[in-house]
This record gives structure tokens, C-alpha cells and sequence, in this order.
């Protein structure tokens, strides 16, 4: 069987009454896996993030050869791993600052360098405010300088760790603590949001890409991929956080899939600059079915609902669908 | 504000978001911290309201830089922060301090150093507070210690600022910042606002940064037709840069005696029984809280115990100190952190009466736990 199964489509050994090929079996654990990211932590019901790393960590794991140091930024992946007895890194594993830890991770990877241990790799990771907020200026550098580390931003679009403020990476209209549904434009106001990906991309970088919690076997490639070469990396993914957006738990991959479907998260690779893989969406779906789910978004809806806003949010992700060539 | 006369039952962050509205702070630049960021919260709710602007900064270096901005354009502006975003600040302050810009910097304390422990109270910035940024500079920083003073002192923050043209510090403790208390709103007519004294003599040959009788030159207004040069290198009264070695000494030194000449108007401090005290203790924020009821515990035991709590912390009122541990053969002071006020204290009583109390685990110290001590000493 060649076609592709995504995720979500699956149980963990069959889709439907058909038993799956071996590599497309989505069993959570198996003795390979590494399970860097293991069980135990206290991250909320439906983290996208927890899931998110999860894959991650364990695809780069495996790609190393087990030789990996990971450096994570301050931020909820941080908090709700790391507090005795609930810590669930089985990986070497480095807390740095709020905004440092792209830097930190150059050191590391400078530092193996030095040493001669070259077969020994870096993974940095962030959320969306330590990524394309407090952390922008040493990612920058770190891209700049072309540094040996692989940079995985989890973006839930808000400061989700501290009480949901609007962070850089937080879409139009979005109510948060710091933008709330009130005034004459009601939510977020500021802009579009920050592109991390496409400005990753300005730096010609050997590597970056975009995923989603929605398509995991797609994310566990990219990283493949990524751990493949040398030099700065950046995968930016998609984590829907229940907590922050005001949705429920088990409706985190739908949302996942669904930013992804309506265009307002385009899957998509680029080397050195240029995009040279885009995700297709095979059945486009309308912004409101994704919004409507999100009590972030609830504003949006409703008696006195601005009808123009939700009309500027398709406008996004028509924009997206052309500007990425996503039309499948 | 205006017909806000009802009590009512809010957090001290939120005190200080309330307090800042009514003293007229129409500009806040903010980054999401623990344990301030109700503080940020409650303003991009109340801003908006009176015609003021909320912008919440891509970091904490953002914020600050913004604020400065803000002010220089004429606006009343306030930040808040806690332990990390403060460190990260620091640079700003000074910029700040030398350009006489005038700016509310809150620091709701948690544990430190580094990231700590976001959720837990200390008392830890005391020092960092005074002597952050680098260089000799003027530090303004006030210590509520209840809800209603926080509300009272951030309005003060902005007087002194304004009048002294300088950065204020309000350090609030966490327990302080995320206490709920019953707290009556003053009136807006209630409130002194003191606002910035704008240049308005001869445009011709104006002096930015001229020495004035009470060393706080006017600032000249955008728009309003005034040359000026601000810069955060050493600048003489033209506001040029300058490495001479008399006009350095002048510009540095006249920055310093600006807040020496208005001690009056800066410190601020309850005085507890020090008058036949024996035993002083020295605490501020919710310490002092605690302390003023060990005090009260001490008495009853026939004890003669006093407190001396510091709202100003810096410059620390130093003329109090003396008067209230004239008869004083212990003086305790407990705090939130290694010790870190005491050596103020020290300085101006000498070592030999000094007994601390420390305490830098993240819980707040008791009422019981400053009682024992003062029953130690007695």
C-alpha cells in the first residue's frame, strides 16, 4: 500500500477493517521509541505541544543515533515537564532563559565542535513567545551564523505559560488576557501575526519547514529530514492549546487539521530560501469552521458579530492558498 | 474614575493598574510576566476606556524602550515587570535617569535569582532596585504593603516622577501584587496630580538640560518649537554630548542632588511606638505587615518593640532611622531575601544593635516567626 495514512485517520493498527503496513501503524509505543518526551509530565488534557514534542524529540532522538542535547526555552513545555516528580526528559537536557535559547544552544554546538564530537547533535525548542518574541534577536543570529542546531518552535499563539496573553504569533481577532473582546475592534488588532517561517527563510538557511500536530507522520518526516543536514534548521509546528484558544480537548487535532484545511497554516518546506514542497489542501474548508470551535474566536459569531473581520480572515487564508500554490 | 466611591475587593496588581489610570498614565508598554501581568491585563482593559494607549511589546527590553518613547512625547507611562524582565530593563533605566525621562517601572518581586520560582514571593530586587544599571545614578523606589497602598504609592510614583523628572520603581512583593483586599477608591477630585513642568521661556538659546533653582530642568514639549538633544551619552545643559571634566561632574552630579534636594517630597515611612521603642524592627512590604503585628504581640507582652516601615526604600529615610532607634538597643530587620536592606540599616546605626531575620524559601515571614526573634533580643 502506497497511499499516505494521516494520523488522525487511524487507530493505532487499522484503518477501518484494514490492517495497516508497518510503517504507517501509529502504536504510541513501541521498544524503539525513545519516549524522550515520556509519560508522567502535567501538561492540560489536549496539549498539542506535549504531543507535538513528543514526536519531535523522539524522530531527532532516533536520527542522532541517540546522541542528542536538547535546550529548551522558558515556556509551558518547560514548566510542565520539568518539576520533581513529574520531570519526563530522557534526554540531556538544558533550561535556558525566557529569550536565550538559541544562543545557548550555539554554545553547545560550538562546544561539541571543539571537542571533536561532532556525531553528537542540538535541538533547540521554543514556544511562540520565546521563538518570535523575546528570543527573535539570538534566533536571527543563530540562523545568521549558520550554527549546527535544529530550532523547533511549538507555536499555540499566545503566552499560554503565563495566562494567555497576545504574543508576536497570535492570528487577528483573537481574544486574549492582553487583548480582550471589547472596544471597536474586539480581540487581537495587531497586525497579522509574525511569519518565523518565511523570515527563517530570508536567512537562507539550509532547512525550514512548517508542520502540524494534525499530520504526524508529515512532522516526524520533516524532522527527519531536517536531522539529515547540517547547519541552522527551523521547523515552525502548529500546537492548538485547549487552555488558551477556549476549546475542547479532544478537538485538538480537528483544529490542528483545520488551520491547516482552511489555509491559515500552510504545510511547507524550503532549502536555502526557496519553498521546494507544499502540502496541498484536497478539500478546502471555510476560516468559520475552524473559529467557531474556539471560544477565542466566539466574538466573531453570534447577534453583533462583525461579519468584515471573519471576511479579513478568509481573505488570509485565500491569500495563503495562492501565495503557497496550495489549491490541491 | 470619577464616581468610584464604592469599595471594592481587588488584587494589588490590579490596584496598581487603577492607581496608574487615575494618576493619569495614559501610555503602558508590557511584556507577559509572573507575577505581574494582571497588572498589563487590567490596562489593556482600562486604557482604552479613557483614550490611552496599551501595547504589549515583543519583549522586555521593547517595553521599556517604549515607555521612554511615550514619555518623551508627552505622555504619563508606566510598565510593570517582575525579577528577569527587571534584570532585562536595567540598561533602559539608566537611559532613562540620564535623559531625565520621567517613567513608572513596576517590579512585582518573586523568587530569584534567575527565573526562581515565578509564583513565589521574595523581597530579593531590593538592591537591584537601587543599583541595577550601571553607573551613579538616582533611584526613586517605593514598598506598599497593602492593597490601598499600592493604589496610594502608584499614584505617588507618577508625582515624583513627573515632578523629578526620573524614573520611579515600585517594588511590590507578590504576596502583595496577588492579595485581595476590601479597598475604597478615592475620588478623582481626591487626588494631587502633579504634572510635568513643560518649558515654555525663549526659544532661542534654550537650554535642555539647564541647572535650575530646584535642579530639575523644564522638558521641552514636542511640538512645541523647543530645540533638544537627548542622549544617554553625558550631556551638558545644551544637551549635547560632553567629556569635560567640570561639565560631567556638573551633569552627574546635578542628577544625583536633584533627588537629595527633595528628600521631603520622596520619603515616605509608618512609624510605629518608636518613640520608647528598645527594640526597633525595620521591614516594608508585606513583612512590614507582619512585623507591625509581632509589634502589637510584643507590646502586649509588655515588650517595648516599634516599627519603622519604609514606604520609600530609596533614598531610604535616613533621618527616621535615627529618630526612631534613638533609644533602641536591638534593631531587626527581617526581610525577604539574605539581607540586603540591613546594610542600610547598618550603615546608619552601626553593626553592633543589627539582628536579621532572613528568610529567601518563598514563603512570606509570620507574624510569630518576628515575635520569637523579638523575644530573642529582649
Amino acid at each position: 500500500m502506497t497511499q499516505r495514512i494521516k494520523f488522525y485517520q487511524t487507530g493505532t493498527l487499522a484503518v477501518g477493517n484494514r490492517l495497516l503496513d508497518e510503517e504507517n501503524r501509529t502504536v504510541q509505543s513501541t521498544p524503539e521509541r525513545n519516549n524522550s518526551l515520556t509519560s508522567g509530565h502535567r501538561a492540560c488534557q489536549g496539549c498539542g505541544e506535549a504531543l507535538g514534542a513528543r514526536y519531535v524529540v523522539d524522530v531527532a532522538m532516533r536520527e542522532a543515533g541517540n546522541k542528542l542535547i536538547a535546550v529548551n526555552a522558558t515556556g509551558c513545555l518547560e514548566v510542565f515537564s520539568t518539576p520533581y516528580p513529574e520531570s519526563s526528559w530522557r534526554v540531556p537536557w538544558i533550561h535556558s532563559l525566557f529569550g536565550n535559547a538559541p544562543a545557548v544552544a550555539t554554545g553547545v554546538a560550538a562546544a561539541l565542535r571543539a571537542k571533536g564530537r561532532v556525531d553528537t547533535r542540538v535541538l533547540a525548542q521554543g514556544g511562540d513567545g520565546g521563538t518570535v518574541d523575546i528570543g527573535f534577536g539570538c534566533l536571527s543570529g543563530m540562523f545568521e551564523r549558520n550554527d549546527d542546531v535544529l530550532y523547533i518552535c511549538y507555536d499555540n499563539e499566545a503566552y499560554m505559560n503565563t495566562g494567555v496573553q497576545r504574543s508576536g504569533s497570535t492570528p487577528p481577532a483573537a481574544r486574549t488576557a492582553t487583548t480582550p473582546a471589547m472596544g471597536q475592534t474586539k480581540g487581537n488588532v495587531f497586525g497579522q501575526g509574525k511569519n518565523a517561517a518565511l523570515i527563517a527563510m530570508a536567512h537562507f538557511i539550509p532547512y525550514v519547514a512548517t508542520a502540524s500536530v494534525a499530520d504526524l507522520h508529515d512532522l516526524e518526516a520533516k524532522v527527519a529530514k531536517a536531522m539529515g543536514m547540517s547547519g541552522a534548521r527551523y521547523i515552525h509546528v502548529h500546537v492548538p492549546c485547549p487552555l488558551g484558544w477556549g476549546s475542547k480537548p479532544c478537538d485538538t487535532i480537528r483544529l490542528a487539521r483545520l488551520a491547516v484545511e482552511t489555509g491559515l497554516f500552510p504545510l511547507f518546506e524550503a532549502e536555502h530560501g526557496e519553498i521546494t514542497e507544499v502540502t496541498p489542501i484536497r478539500h478546502k474548508v471555510p476560516v468559520e469552521e475552524y473559529l467557531r470551535p474556539q471560544r477565542r474566536f466566539a466574538h466573531l459569531f453570534g447577534k453583533s458579530a462583525d461579519t468584515h473581520v471573519l471576511a479579513a480572515i478568509q481573505q488570509m487564508a485565500d491569500r495563503n492558498i495562492e501565495n503557497f500554490g496550495l489549491s490541491g | 474614575m470619577s464616581n468610584r466611591t464604592l469599595p471594592v475587593n481587588i488584587q494589588g496588581n490590579h490596584a496598581c493598574a487603577l492607581g496608574a489610570v487615575a494618576a493619569g498614565c495614559r501610555f503602558y508598554a508590557g511584556y507577559p510576566i509572573t507575577p505581574s501581568s494582571e497588572v498589563a491585563e487590567r490596562m489593556s482593559a482600562e486604557l482604552p476606556k479613557v483614550g490611552g494607549i496599551f501595547i504589549q511589546m515583543e519583549d522586555e527590553i521593547g517595553s521599556m524602550g517604549a515607555i521612554i518613547g511615550a514619555s518623551m512625547g508627552g505622555s504619563k507611562v508606566m510598565t510593570a515587570t517582575s525579577g528577569p524582565g527587571f534584570s532585562l530593563k536595567q540598561e533602559n533605566i539608566g537611559y532613562a535617569a540620564m535623559t531625565e525621562t520621567p517613567c513608572v517601572v513596576v517590579n512585582v518581586m518573586r523568587g530569584g535569582p534567575s527565573t526562581g520560582m515565578p509564583t513565589r514571593p521574595a523581597q530579593g530586587d531590593v538592591m537591584q532596585a537601587r543599583w541595577g544599571t550601571h553607573g551613579d545614578h538616582p533611584a526613586i523606589v517605593l514598598v506598599p504593603s497593602s492593597v490601598k497602598e499600592v493604589f496610594d504609592e502608584t499614584v505617588r510614583a507618577f508625582n515624583l516622577a513627573e515632578t523629578l523628572r526620573t524614573p520611579v520603581i515600585l517594588l511590590i512583593d507578590e504576596v502583595v501584587g496577588h492579595l485581595v483586599e476590601t479597598i475604597a477608591l478615592p475620588k478623582a477630585s481626591e487626588l494631587d496630580l502633579v504634572d510635568r513642568k513643560w518649558a515654555d521661556g525663549p526659544k532661542k538659546g534654550f537650554q535642555p538640560f539647564a541647572v535650575t533653582d530646584d535642579m530639575v530642568p523644564p522638558m521641552p514639549r514636542p511640538g512645541d518649537g523647543y530645540r533638544a538633544h537627548f542622549t544617554g551619552l553625558t550631556h551638558d545643559e545644551s544637551g549635547f554630548p560632553t567629556q569635560k571634566p567640570e561639565k560631567v561632574a556638573q551633569a552627574v552630579g546635578r542628577i544625583l542632588d536633584k533627588l537629595e534636594r527633595h528628600r521631603d517630597l520622596i520619603e515616605s515611612y509608618e512609624a510605629l511606638q518608636t518613640d520608647d521603642a528598645e527594640l526597633l524592627v525595620v521591614a516594608y512590604g508585606i513583612t512590614g505587615r507582619s512585623a507591625r503585628k509581632a509589634v502589637a504581640m510584643a507590646r502586649d507582652k509588655g515588650l517595648k518593640a516599634g516599627l519603622l516601615r519604609p514606604i520609600t526604600l530609596w533614598p531610604f529615610p535616613e533621618a527616621a532611622l535615627k529618630e526612631a532607634t534613638k533609644n533602641a538597643r536591638h534593631v531587626l530587620v527581617p526581610e525577604m531575601n539574605a539581607g540586603q536592606l540591613c546594610y542600610e540599616v547598618e550603615r546608619i546605626c552601626g553593626t553592633e544593635r543589627i539582628a536579621r531575620l532572613n528568610r529567601f524559601d518563598g514563603e512570606a515571614i509570620s507574624p510569630a516567626h518576628i515575635l520569637e526573634k523579638i523575644e530573642e533580643l529582649a
